[in-house]
């Protein structure tokens, strides 16, 4: 028998929470209540309504350890770097060398793997922990105010263990012509947690395009915990990206979570192929006159695959038109599940929300859970919601097979028009193209 | 080129075809006409190779092969083609991009190379002029948002582009005001040869006008009743359908 006690998942937690570098008194502070709330919350059960489609349990069982990163004592040059090489990441960089790309490993900064020489000057992209350690930009002002960390315990979780991620500031104004993209690979030696966390500030009437892409070099098992925090000023516009490519063997949990002022616009595109079990959650809250929000995605679930994704649309403030369009595509024994929410606050009279989730089974074992909710507390608001699950179309197969094309190509033709029509609302080119080949691909390999 | 024998089909448990025999040879326009609910659309879905319907009895030959050991698509890279009574909508795939689609898989079962799309372009441009459609058509959807008219000529279209050796024309005729009719007719006519064959299935006498057949048959009750030349498609239209409903096949058999 052994004598050394395998500690529990929760007790393995505190003991890294305990065992982190010490940072300013304001994080320390932030850390602690993430840590406190996250210790009370626990990991959601399937009786947690959120959670209800979806059961966390080969997250929460397992003890994980946290991923390797260099000492905090050290530069991040050549450590982490030095796991992934640049030519790893080639087939996650869509081969657009313009982009102002940044690069985290493990969840840490990697300046040697990111290229961003030709960004505005009034833009300020960082690392959070150089922007911590200097205090460059203040990110206390915003951290762990947009991100509920007091009700979703993996937000608190993240939040108690914040280190490192981007900090992207947009000054009044700016436009940013070229895609910032941030890059979170996981290098991958197994049972790793990381706890990426981002920030995107954009001050009044500035501009820009943010991808955040979450990827892996090796299959293997691991947990990526993410939270990004946006806040959008007074006619600020953003479009957001989501690509959650992880491993196949991996855990991903990623939120993000938005705050819109006046006449902001937000325009979020949520892809989630990755991990065997994710969640995506991407919330947002209209609380400004005139703030719009279109929330599109789509997932592409196989295998033992299950994914789920949860949007938020909260309706503060009057005149906000939200839309959104979520298709899941689910083949083999995989599991997808939709959840969106639209709640129509009192004062928020003159919404106009659309809803919609598609889903199309590819297999009888297959199964797919949508949940669209709409709670409306004004009277003079315009919300349709509808959901839908189906199988291939029997007749178009026909068709096309009458007309000369093989069933695996006719299924393949019509799986990939399904979805396709979604990625067509991608309003950046380069990236609608590269994961409309994406999803070509996969599906002739199917 | 075909020839049906005692054929007998149907849908689960219902028999809709129930002894057809009919021989068609290249060069050859059939038109097969009948009242609703006679085995026509049938006829047409079964000979295209539709899944959802079951041959419980009889033979049909195709240039000496079993036709109903052929799927859908070997059927179509060996020349036949449906076209469609109820053209299916497909959204999300362009229509030229299911025209080249289904072009090069029968070059590709034909022993024969691919077209690029550039390649392809020129060729559908000129058969997009011989049913009078606009090239806008090519960018959209297969069918999706199009009118009945519009429908109908697209299914005239990739006929066109696939040159079939034996074209099935199911109610091609429906829904289409006259100069819809005339220029899918002319369609029709243009892409006739003594290689080929066509049967067009049709309600109305009206369409032969235009596509002026060489044998007429008509269907009631799942069986070819009546056949004769054209002259019979006339008849029909004078005396409508109780005419030849009231005629017993036994008595049209002796005749």
């Amino acid at each position: 028998m052994s004598t050394i006690a395998v500690p529990e998942p929760m007790a393995a937690y505190r003991e890294n929470f305990e065992r982190q570098a010490e940072g300013p008194d304001w994080l320390d502070a932030l850390r602690r209540e993430g840590f406190e709330r996250f210790e009370s919350l626990g990991f959601p059960t399937t009786k947690n309504e959120d959670w209800h489609f979806t059961s966390v349990a080969a997250i929460a069982e397992q003890t994980f350890h946290p991923a390797m990163v260099s000492s905090p004592d050290v530069t991040s040059e050549g450590s982490t770097a030095g796991m992934v090489a640049p030519a790893d990441l080639e087939r996650f960089n869509f081969g657009e060398l313009g982009w102002h790309t940044f690069v985290f490993v493990n969840g840490e900064f990697s300046e040697d793997l990111s290229s961003f020489a030709g960004l505005p000057k009034d833009v300020r992209v960082t690392s959070l922990a150089t922007a911590i350690r200097s205090g460059i930009g203040r990110p206390e002002r915003h951290l762990g105010k947009i991100a509920a960390y007091d009700s979703h315990a993996f937000t608190a979780l993240n939040t108690a263990f914040i280190r490192d991620g981007a900090f992207v500031e947009l000054q009044a104004n700016v436009v940013v012509e070229q895609p910032i993209h941030l890059v979170f690979v996981s290098e991958g030696s197994g049972e790793a947690i990381a706890h990426p966390r981002n920030l995107i500030v954009a001050a009044p009437n500035s501009r820009a395009t943010v991808i955040e892409s979450y990827v892996s070099v090796r299959d293997s098992c691991y947990f990526t915990n993410a939270v990004t925090e946006i806040s959008l000023g007074e006619g600020a516009r953003l479009d957001h990206y989501k690509l959650q490519r992880e491993s196949a063997k991996s855990f991903h949990v990623g939120t993000v979570q938005v705050r819109q002022a006046r006449a902001s616009q937000l325009h979020s595109f949520s892809f989630a192929v990755g991990g065997s079990l994710a969640r995506t959650n991407i919330y947002t809250s209209l609380d400004g006159d005139g703030a719009t929000c279109t929330l599109n995605g789509l997932y592409l679930t196989d295998g033992t695959q299950h994914i789920d994704n949860q949007t938020s649309i909260e309706h503060i403030a009057p005149n906000c038109p939200s839309h959104e369009v979520y298709k899941g595509v689910l083949d083999g024994r995989s599991h997808g599940v939709f959840n969106g929410k639209v709640y129509v606050h009192p004062e928020a009279q003159k919404t106009d929300g659309k809803q919609s989730n598609n889903n199309l089974l590819l297999s009888p074992s297959a199964r797919v859970d949508t949940k669209p909710q709409l709670e409306i507390f004004a009277d003079d608001v315009k919300c349709t919601h509808g959901a839908t699950v189906g199988r291939l179309d029997e007749l178009a197969m026909f068709y096309l097979r009458s007309r000369g094309i093989g069933p695996e190509t006719a299924r393949m033709l019509l799986t990939y028009a399904f979805a396709a029509d979604v990625l067509e609302m991608i309003e950046l080119e380069p990236l609608k193209k590269a994961l409309e080949e994406m999803v070509l691909s996969r599906f002739a390999a199917a | 080129m075909l020839e049906i024998n005692d054929l007998h089909a149907g849908i689960g448990e219902r028999e809709i075809l129930r002894g057809i025999s009919l021989k068609v040879n290249a060069g050859e326009i059939h038109a097969v006409m009948g009242p609703n609910g006679s085995g026509k659309s049938t006829l047409a879905q079964v000979l295209a190779g539709n899944p959802s319907y079951e041959v419980t009895r009889g033979t049909v030959r195709y240039n000496g092969q079993d036709l109903l050991e052929m799927d859908p698509e070997v059927r179509a890279q060996n020349g036949i083609f449906l076209a469609f009574q109820y053209p299916v909508e497909i959204p999300g795939v362009s229509n030229a991009y299911f025209l080249r689609s289904a072009y090069n898989e029968i070059r590709k079962a034909n022993g024969m190379e691919e077209v690029d799309p550039l390649e392809f372009l020129d060729l559908v441009e000129e058969k997009l002029k011989l049913v009078d459609m606009d090239q806008a058509m090519l960018s959209r959807s297969v069918n999706q948002g199009f009118s009945g008219g519009e429908k109908k000529r697209n299914e005239i279209l990739q006929m066109a582009v696939l040159s079939p050796r034996l074209a099935i024309l199911d109610e091609t005729d429906s829904g289409l005001d006259i100069d819809a009719l005339r220029v899918v007719a002319e369609g029709v006519n243009k892409l006739r040869s003594p290689e080929n064959a066509t049967i067009v299935v049709t309600h109305y006498q009206r369409l032969l006008n235009y596509i002026v057949p060489d044998y007429v048959h008509v269907l009631a009750g799942g069986r070819i009743v009546k056949s004769g030349g054209k002259e019979l498609a006339l008849q029909l239209e004078e005396k409508g359908y109780d005419w030849i409903q009231n005629t017993r096949p036994t008595e049209v058999a002796t005749a």
